[in-house]
Parts: structure tokens; sequence; C-alpha cells
């Protein structure tokens, strides 16, 4: 009997090792192991037995039975895995196909520039105001020290409605507008970002719409060297961490003194070349501290308040940054231009 | 202003200082200069020659053989091609190995058979501005006056041995539209000396019997009146020509050159009369008779009206005051008498004359901004003086006329604190006199003040700030520190409006949209295309006085006829799938003569066309169509969260498609709407299907919803059903759900549609549409026979009011 067994055991691992699927498996299992099986068959047969030999056999058999179980659960095991590797294989993908497509606009470069700034001044604790396109001969004009027939009305020729009402041509009407709100009340810190029109052929170089950004800043005690270290500000989150600032004399009406700021020449990074023509500063906006009549007019006395202001064209920002050629880009929309304003 | 840097140094001593450095100092304080231009444009070893001689060549026609002595004992022979050759001429003369312009080098030459042992030349081979010549100067070769020294070098004799600093002026600094006055600026900058002209006039004539009446005193304070007789007039010696030259204006004759270089040396404008011409020397200075016209010195008739200034005699006009002289008395070869006026007329008054006659010379210029009353009498000597000199004539005892009005300086005063306070420094006073000093501004300094004499000539200094600007510039704006606002803490941000444009920017953008920024004015025929959200009866385009061009005449009063111009010109460029939004403003006016301002609104709007995504291996091509521009807007709606969204059919809409168009409603209220175009507006904007989206961001930002409380996650499970109805196609579905909904109980957690179907399985008026309703308790689990007893009002309520059939 015990030889039986050995046998037994011998011929089910040998079927064993050539079973090739599961289906042959369970056979086998069934065949060996199950209710009607061999090794049951064996079991029935130990009444048969001595009361000595009993217990031996029985161990026997129970170890034939462990030893034929694990050998078929190790098995199953590999076929499982055979069965879930050629799964796999017949699953693999192309994945050099191109992937199914999802739309992505983009943001205008314009608006692009006008949100960065935003967030660089609102960093700075200014607030974004805003005022009417279509403006009075006052706020546009008179508000801001251009009295009618000052010569430096001269500097931008406007588009008129009526005699009293034109297309704003600066975005500086909202320095006006917002002290009068304040009604006298400091501080005030805002950017002003919008539209403006002035009366220009439309060229490379020139557009009679373009996009202007505004800040006035009014408080005691508001100093020409504040708004050189705000504008070096501004100019080193636009421009880059190393970028230098200089300050130009000039004009205009609303500001004294008045100043031109340069940057260095984010081309030639200041060496000098065709751009920059040579000098290695590039002009971007233009500032000054506010005019004392201006802030009169504004309901504020300065002999108590002083203030700064700047002012700066967003499309030659942008035609900095990106290196646009041609300002009227901006306008047509082509859409193989609005694209490339894709990344961060 | 051309100013060159030889002249210039006759006022103040520019040792040391090239004419580019020049150009960098004056642009670093405040004068920008422009550009720095060499005179000479490549001219060297031509000198004066003298033509003894002038033969015709053996073998040619055209050419003349010519003896020409340069001084150097031997004379040249060379062969000239001009007509104007002859003998007895100074002419420049080009030796061999001179250089031209062009890089042109002369070389001995045979021409014909003839030696030639240099060039003679036409002042455009000099490289001179023929604008700038006589007629009679600008063909053939240039003739030198009879005093030109034989054997000069023309290089020298022309003046082109000089640079011309061309300076960008800004409005205030009228002060360096003259020669002195950029001597001023100059020699505060190097911290050097004004030296003025020596005048000395002698005055060996008889008694002036000129007068001079002002009769418009809101016009004109002063007017002088010189008086010369037995006057020469011909042509100016050569450097004053040269002088004019570089400074781009164009000799004349010599009394003409005289008041033109005045001009430019003390910046006051002058004019001549012929005082024969000038009935009974009576000058009167008066405003335009109703109708009065007077030809100009450029022959043209001028229409005058009651508000120019006229110069005229008791019978006559003789001149509009500052802007032009009139041909009735201009100096003429045969003048040998002359009035030399030398006023002051107000900028207003000159201004407003030269823009009614769209006359802009260079007298206007400075009347324009303002001359220095202090220097029309000095001016008129100074004239007086060079035309004695020049013209060889006689000056008349005494001036004529009267300053009735005589602005003083003004004084302002400044502190210390107050200088340092604004620029944030701390100067010393000393160092504050000192650039005082250096402007050649009278100040005296006591405890911390300044009171400061602002001459004349710097009309555009009248308050402390202005002085802080001249201290500030010329100390250097680059030694102003570099400092943070240290006033009250201040919120930075952006208000409710502001964020939610950018949310709708950027949600579209993420949708798949791209934005555009389209002009605001459009052509007239454009502006009514594809309505706004506004009455078009009521509100009227606005239109510009004085368009560019017609076709940017109009303001918008809706984005989409820009937007799909925009569409257009991208078709035109084969770039055909679009999906475009912008957001801008629109116009709206009740009057169309506004009285007040218009009325902005901020409109959204959006086109779509093309493909939305075009064909690919692993998906299907998706054309743009209404559903998908429906989609973006009640994505956009989700957004936003706004409730009670509605779509309600509308034919009302201009250039929109009848039938495929609907109003975007929120809570009964009408924020925008949504379709395709017309075919008609497709038409004009030679455009396939497109579909479009526009809001008033207004009305859509006051239903955006902020974020509340979340709701708790539910306990319990839903039980769904799917139902589908059999009805008449015009049933429209928001009909069905709306009835599901107010059928089918408290319980219906949602309903969705999710199929429509028509076809050969239902009747072929009839469609079937399927919706998903989920159930739900948020306190216990539902029973089977609540949703079925819900299930059965809504078949039945469906069935009543619209008579759809569910659908086996």
């Amino acid at each position: 009997m015990q030889e039986r067994l050995q046998q037994l055991k011998q011929a089910a691992l040998s079927r064993l090792s050539e079973v090739t699927d599961m289906q042959q498996l369970q056979e086998l299992r069934v065949k060996y192991l199950g209710k009607k099986g061999e090794l049951t068959e064996i079991l029935r047969g130990m009444g048969s037995l001595s009361a000595e030999e009993r217990p031996v056999v029985g161990q026997l058999v129970n170890e034939v039975r462990s030893a034929l179980e694990s050998a078929i659960a190790d098995k199953q095991a590999s076929l499982e895995q055979a069965a879930l590797e050629a799964r796999l294989a017949s699953e693999a993908l192309d994945v050099t196909l191109p992937g199914r497509p999802l739309p992505a606009g983009t943001m205008h470069p314009l608006a692009r520039i006008i949100e960065q700034t935003e967030d660089i001044f609102i960093g700075l604790g200014f607030e974004v105001a805003e005022g009417p396109e279509v403006e009075t001969d006052l706020f546009n004009f008179e508000m801001l020290n251009l009295p009618k027939n000052h010569p430096a009305r001269d500097m931008q020729d406007s588009f008129y409605i009526t005699e009293e009402i034109l297309l704003r041509t600066q975005t500086s009407p909202v320095q006006a507008r917002t002290m009068l709100d304040k009604g006298g009340k400091t501080p005030i810190k805002i950017i002003c970002p919008g539209k403006v029109y002035r009366r220009d052929d439309d060229d490379a170089t020139h557009s009679h719409q373009f996009m202007q950004i505004e800040g006035l800043v009014v408080d005691k005690g508001v100093r020409m060297s504040d708004l050189k270290g705000t504008l070096l500000t501004f100019a080193r989150q636009m421009f880059g961490e190393n970028q230098q600032i200089r300050l130009r004399p000039s004009f205009f009406p609303f500001t004294e003194p008045s100043v031109e700021v340069d940057i260095q020449c984010i081309f030639c990074g200041g060496k000098g070349c065709r751009t920059c023509k040579q000098t290695g500063w590039i002009e971007i906006l233009g500032a000054g501290m506010v005019h004392p009549r201006v802030l009169e007019m504004g309901g504020y006395d300065p002999k108590e308040v002083s203030g700064f202001a700047f002012g700066m064209g967003v499309e030659r920002i942008a035609m900095l940054k990106y290196g646009i050629e041609d300002i009227r880009h901006f306008y047509t929309n082509d859409v193989r231009f609005l694209r490339q304003f894709n990344r961060v | 202003m051309r100013v060159s840097y030889q002249w210039l140094s006759e006022y103040v001593d520019l040792t040391g200082i090239s004419p580019q450095d020049l150009a960098d100092l004056m642009t670093r304080s405040g004068i920008e200069v422009e550009a720095v231009e060499p005179r000479n444009a490549g001219v060297s070893n031509v000198v004066v020659g003298y033509v003894k001689e002038r033969n015709q060549h053996p073998d040619a026609d055209r050419l003349s053989v010519c003896l020409v002595d340069v001084g150097q004992g031997e004379d040249l022979q060379i062969v000239c091609g001009a007509k104007n050759v002859a003998a007895g001429q100074k002419v420049p003369v080009a030796l061999p190995g001179a250089k031209l312009p062009g890089g042109i080098k002369i070389k001995r030459s045979k021409l014909r058979g003839v030696e030639s042992q240099g060039m003679i030349c036409s002042a455009k081979e000099l490289g001179l501005n023929d604008k700038l010549l006589a007629k009679d100067q600008q063909e053939g070769i240039m003739v030198l006056p009879e005093d030109a020294p034989v054997g000069a070098d023309a290089v020298t004799f022309l003046g082109l041995d000089d640079y011309v600093l061309e300076l960008g002026l800004t409005p205030n600094r009228s002060d360096c539209l003259s020669m002195l006055g950029v001597a001023y600026e100059v020699a505060a900058i190097l911290g050097r000396e004004v030296k003025w002209p020596q005048v000395e006039v002698v005055e060996d004539g008889g008694e002036n019997p000129v007068t001079v009446q002002i009769e418009a005193v809101d016009h004109c304070y002063q007017y002088h009146g010189r008086h010369f007789t037995n006057v020469s007039i011909g042509s100016s010696p050569q450097w004053l020509k040269n002088r004019l030259m570089a400074a781009g204006v164009r000799p004349i004759n010599n009394v003409v050159d005289i008041t033109n270089y005045v001009m430019l040396e003390y910046g006051q404008p002058l004019h001549a009369f012929d005082a024969e011409k000038v009935h009974e020397r009576k000058i009167r200075v008066r405003l335009a008779q109703p109708g009065e016209k007077l030809v100009t010195l450029d022959d043209q008739e001028r229409a005058l009206d009651e508000q120019t200034l006229v110069i005229a005699d008791p019978q006559k006009g003789l001149a509009i005051a500052g802007i032009m002289g009139g041909a009735n008395s201009e100096i003429t070869e045969d003048t040998s008498e002359i009035i030399l006026e030398s006023a002051y007329f107000t900028p207003q008054s000159i201004r407003r004359s030269a823009r009614r006659l769209e006359m802009r010379t260079e007298g206007c210029v400075r009347w324009e901004k303002g001359v220095d009353p202090q220097r029309v009498a000095p001016a008129a000597d100074r004239a007086a003086q060079l035309i004695q000199q020049l013209a060889k004539a006689t000056v008349s005892k005494g001036v004529a006329g009267e300053a009735i009005q005589q602005r003083e300086p003004v004084e302002v005063s400044l502190t210390l604190d107050k200088l340092n306070g604004h620029l944030g420094m701390a100067l010393p006073a000393e160092d504050v006199s000192a650039i005082f000093r250096r402007l050649q501004f009278p100040f005296t300094y006591a405890d911390g003040t300044w009171h400061v004499t602002i001459p004349t000539r710097r009309s555009d200094i009248t308050l402390p700030e202005d002085l802080i600007e001249e201290v500030a510039r010329l100390h250097g704006y680059d030694n102003i520190p570099t400092t943070l606002m240290h006033g009250e803490t201040t919120q930075g941000k952006l208000n409710r409006e502001q964020s939610l444009r950018r949310i709708v920017r950027h949600h579209l953008i993420g949708l798949g949209l791209s934005e555009a920024i389209s002009y605001s004015l459009l052509h007239p025929e454009r502006l009514h295309d594809v309505a706004g959200l506004h009455d078009h009866q009521k509100y009227h385009g606005l239109r510009l006085a004085m368009p560019m061009s017609e076709e940017h005449s109009v303001l918008r009063m809706s984005l989409l006829p820009g937007l799909l111009q925009v569409a257009q010109y991208n078709k035109n460029r084969q770039n055909h799938d679009l999906a475009l939004f912008e957001l801008g403003r629109v116009f709206l006016s009740e009057e169309s003569s506004p009285t007040a301002l218009p009325e902005e609104r901020l409109y959204l709007a959006g086109v779509v066309a093309g493909q939305w995504q075009s064909q690919h291996w692993n998906a299907a091509k998706q054309p743009a169509d209404f559903y998908l521009v429906k989609g973006i807007v009640e994505s956009l709606l989700a957004r936003l969260g706004v409730r009670d969204v509605s779509f309600r059919p509308t034919a009302e809409r201009s250039g929109m498609h009848p039938g495929r168009t609907a109003d975007i409603l929120a809570d009964g209220e009408v924020l925008g709407y949504l379709g395709q175009l017309h075919p008609a507006t497709e038409k004009v904007y030679d455009l396939d299907e497109t579909f479009v989206f526009q809001f008033d961001t207004h009305k859509l930002f006051a239903h955006a919803l902020d974020l509340g409380l979340y709701r708790m996650l539910p306990k319990f499970p839903a039980i769904s059903r799917d139902l589908a109805f059999v009805v008449d196609r015009t049933v429209p579905a928001e009909r069905l759900s709306a009835l599901i909904r107010q059928a089918a109980g408290d319980w219906l957690e949602s309903v969705a549609l999710f199929d429509v179907y028509t076809g050969e399985h239902v009747a072929a008026d009839k469609k079937s549409v399927a919706f998903s309703l989920v159930y739900r308790h948020p306190e216990r689990t539902l029973l089977d026979e609540e949703v079925q007893e819900s299930v059965s009002r809504v078949v039945q309520t469906l069935a009543d009011e619209v008579g759809a059939e569910l659908r086996g």
C-alpha cells in the first residue's frame, strides 16, 4: 500500500509537469484529489490495514496529499502568471501614436502683459482702476494740466466725437477720476490698464488703437526715489532679476519732474545693438512726480501730499518681450500668431 | 531744431567737447539730441578755383575745356560737362586724389582725348541738400561768390567742417528754439559762460518815418519797427548762407536771410516789408475785417476770419501776423527802403490762426510756444546791425512802435526740505545754489529757502516743482536713490468684476478658445451686421468727427462684427478652424451727437467655425455646430454658478439664423444669445457655417454665484429609472424635462436627457426622447413602490400635457 502511494505520487507529479492549461490542471486535481479521486480511493482501502499500519499509512497519505496540493498550487500560480503575461503582451499599444487632441486656447499677448503687470503691482499694494474709453475733454486733457490751446496737445492728435467728447488718448484721465472719487483721502495706489486711441495711420509701428497701463500713487511724503524703486521692481519682475533702469529727463504736462525710463536692452544685455541704437538702453515708459496743479484739480493739497505717476504702452512691452516686429499683429488676430502665446 | 556745432561754439566755449559728447550730455540732462549729422558727407581735397578760360572741347559738343587757377602756381586743365560753366567764375574744384560723397575718387583722366586734371563740382556732388539751394544752384556746377578766395579748402569755405545736432524738443523747452537758448542750456551743463553777440547799431539816417498803431491789444503786446534806406538787396555772404543751410533754412537774399538768421539766433521771428509799398509808412496791428483776403508770399489767396491778426497799412493788409507776409509788400531785388518788424504776438492768437489756415512756418512754431518778450527789441537791433553791415543800408533814427504790456521775470521760492523730500535725496544747499548759478538764474538764499528769479527766456518755470526738476536733471537722475514707499500699507486686489473677467478668460481658454482683441472702430456699414444686446432703435453708433478712414469711423455696438472680420481675415489665410473669444466694450449713446458720455458695456463674444476637432486616427472629426457653442456657453455658465438657466428660441436677433438662435436667460433675464449666423451674414464676411455667442457681462456677472457651504455627501443609495417618450417633433426638450421635474415629486434628484431618436422606429412626425431620472431620499432608503408611483405620475403628466407616450 505504501508502495502504491509512492507510485501514485510519482505518477501524479509526472503528469502535472505535462499540464499546460487550467483545464488540464483541474482534471488532474479531480483525478487524484477529488472525492472520487485515486487518493480517496486508497484512503477507503485503509479499513483493511492493521492497527499498527494504519497511522503509518495515514500519515503517508497526508504527506502525499499535501505534496500534491502544493505542487498543484505552484503549477496554478505559474499558469496564472503565464496567462497574465500573455494577456499583457497581447494588450501592448503603439504608444507613439498621437493622443486624442483636446483643444487648448491661448491668452492674447496684450492681455497677458496686462495680467502680469496687474499681478506685479497688486503685490506692491496697488488696486486696479478703470475708466471710460470715451472721455470728456475735461478729464482727458484739462484735469491733466493740458488746458485748451496748450502746445502739448500737439503731441497727440485725437479722435473727437464732439468738441467736448473724444476717445481717450491716454489712460491718464483715470488718475483724475480716481482722485476725485477718493475725495482727498490717502493713500491712492492704482494701476489703470485700458485701450486708448490716437489719430495715426496704421503701420508696423503705429496703431490708431492701442493699450496703456497707467500708474498713480498719492500719499504723504511720496518721493521720486520711491518712483525709481517701484519701477525697478516692475522692470525686474517683467524683464528679469538683473534688470537695471535709467531715468532720462523728459516732459509731460501732468508730471514735474518728468522722466523717460529705460531698461537695459534685452536683446544685447546692454552691450549695444541695432535695436537699442548702440546705446544699451531701451525706453519702456514715461513717468514723473504728479504735477501740483493736477493734484490741486484732483482735490489734493500739493503742500500736504505728493505723488508719482507712470504710463507704459502695452504693445511696446509685448513687442520687446516677444520680439514682435509689427504692431498690427495684435489687432488682426491671425490664429497662427495667437496660438504662439501658449506657454507659461 | 537743427543746431550747428560751430555756430553754437560762438556763444559758448565747446573746447574739449566733441559733437557726440555734447549730444550725450544734452540728452542725459533733458534736451534729447535725436541725431548728430556731419555736414561733410565725405568731401576732401576740393578747393576754390577760378575759371580763367573756357574753350569748346575739340571733339565733343557738350564738353568744355577749362583752364582753372586753384592757387597752386600751375593752372589745371579740366574738362567740364556743365552747361553753365563760364570764364570768370569761382567754382569748387576736386583736385586729383579728391574724395566726394558716395565713395567717388577723382583721378587725372582723358575725356574724349583731352586730359582733365580734376573736376568742377556741382552742389549735389559735394553732398549739399539741393532743397536748400537757390534754383540756379540746383543744376550745373556750383558757382561760388566772387570774393571766394582761390585755393581755399571748399569744405571750410562751405562750412562743411561742422556737425548738426538735431534736437527733439518737448513742448516746454521752446527756449531751445534759438541758438542763444541752446547756449544757455549747454552753458548750464558744462558750467561755462554764455557769450552774446556784440550788437551796435549806428543810426546814420534820418528820423524813422514809420508810425505803429496796436489796435488788437489782446493779440499783440509789443511792436517795434526799424526803418532802413539805401538798402542793396543781394546775395548773403557765404558764412551766413552756410549757417542757414546747416539749420535747414534756404538762403534767399541778404535781408530775408538776416531776418531768418536772427530768428534762429535769438528765437525772435522778424519780418521785413518793402516800405514803399506801405501806405504812408503807417503800420496798423488789427484783426482781419469780415471777408478780408490776402495773397501771401507763396502766391496763395488766404481768406481771413475776424480773429486773425493782421499787419496792415491804412488801406490794405500787408501780412498775416506771425504767419506769413503778403505778396504786396514783399522784399524784391528792387527794394531799397524797408521796415523791419519785431513784435510780440500772443501764442494763442498765432496758434489759432495757424491752425485755421493750416500753415506752419518756422515763425509759427516759435510764436505758438511763446517767444521771450525781452528779446523783441534786442533782436530788432541785432538785425539792424546786420542789415547795415551786409546790405549796406542806412538805419533811420529811433524805433517806431511800443510795448503796451511787458512780462516781468517771475520769482519762485523753494525750500531745501521740499527739494530733498520730493526727490528722496539729501543734497547740500551749496550744490543746489551751484546749479542755479550754472543756469544763470539770479537768486537769494537764506534759512533754507531760495528765492529764484526766473529769466523770461524760461517761461516754462513757474512752480517750485519746476525748479526741482532743473536741479534733478542737472544733478543727474542716476544720483537719485532707489527706495520703496514708506507710507500706510495698502491691500492690492482685484475687484469682483475684474476677478470674474479673469475667470471667464481662463475658463474659455481652458475650453479651447483663443482670445482676440479687435478694433473698437468699425465701418458704418458693419455696425448693425450682427446685433448687440441693446435695442438698436434706441441707441446710435457714435461717429468720429474726423476719422482717419471710413473703415474705422464708428464706435461698435456689438463685438461680433469685429470678431467676424477677424474670422474673415483668418479664413483668407487658410485658417479655417476657429475658436475665438473677445472681452471688450461696446458704446451706447441715445444721442447721435452726444452731450453726455455714452454708456460703455463690457461684452463677451465668441465665434466658432470649421472643425472643432479635426480627423484623428482614434476619433471622428467634430465640426463646429450649434450644440458645441451651446456646450461652451453652458460650461461657462456652470463655472460662474449661474442658476435657473434657460434657452429661448428667437428669430429676432439681427444677423442670426432665425431657426438656430436662442436667447440665454437666467432667472428670466436675458444675459446674451447664441446661435448660427444668418446665411446672408455669412456671405457678407465670406464665411462658411459660423456659430457665435455674445453676452453682456454686466448682466452675466450679476448672476454669478460665490461658493457657499458644501453639501454633505448622501448617506442613502439612489434609484435611477431610464424613460423614453415618443412625442411630436415640435415639442422642445426643455418642456419635457420641466414637466418631469414638476411631476416627479420631492425625491427626484436629477433628470438628464441622454438620447433623441428620429427614424424608422417612430412615426415620421414624432421623436423619441430618453431621460435618466435619479431619485434619492436624504434620510432613508427609498422603496421601489415610491419610485414607481413617481414614474407613473411623470408618464401621466407628459401624456396629458404634450401627448407623450412611454416607449416600450
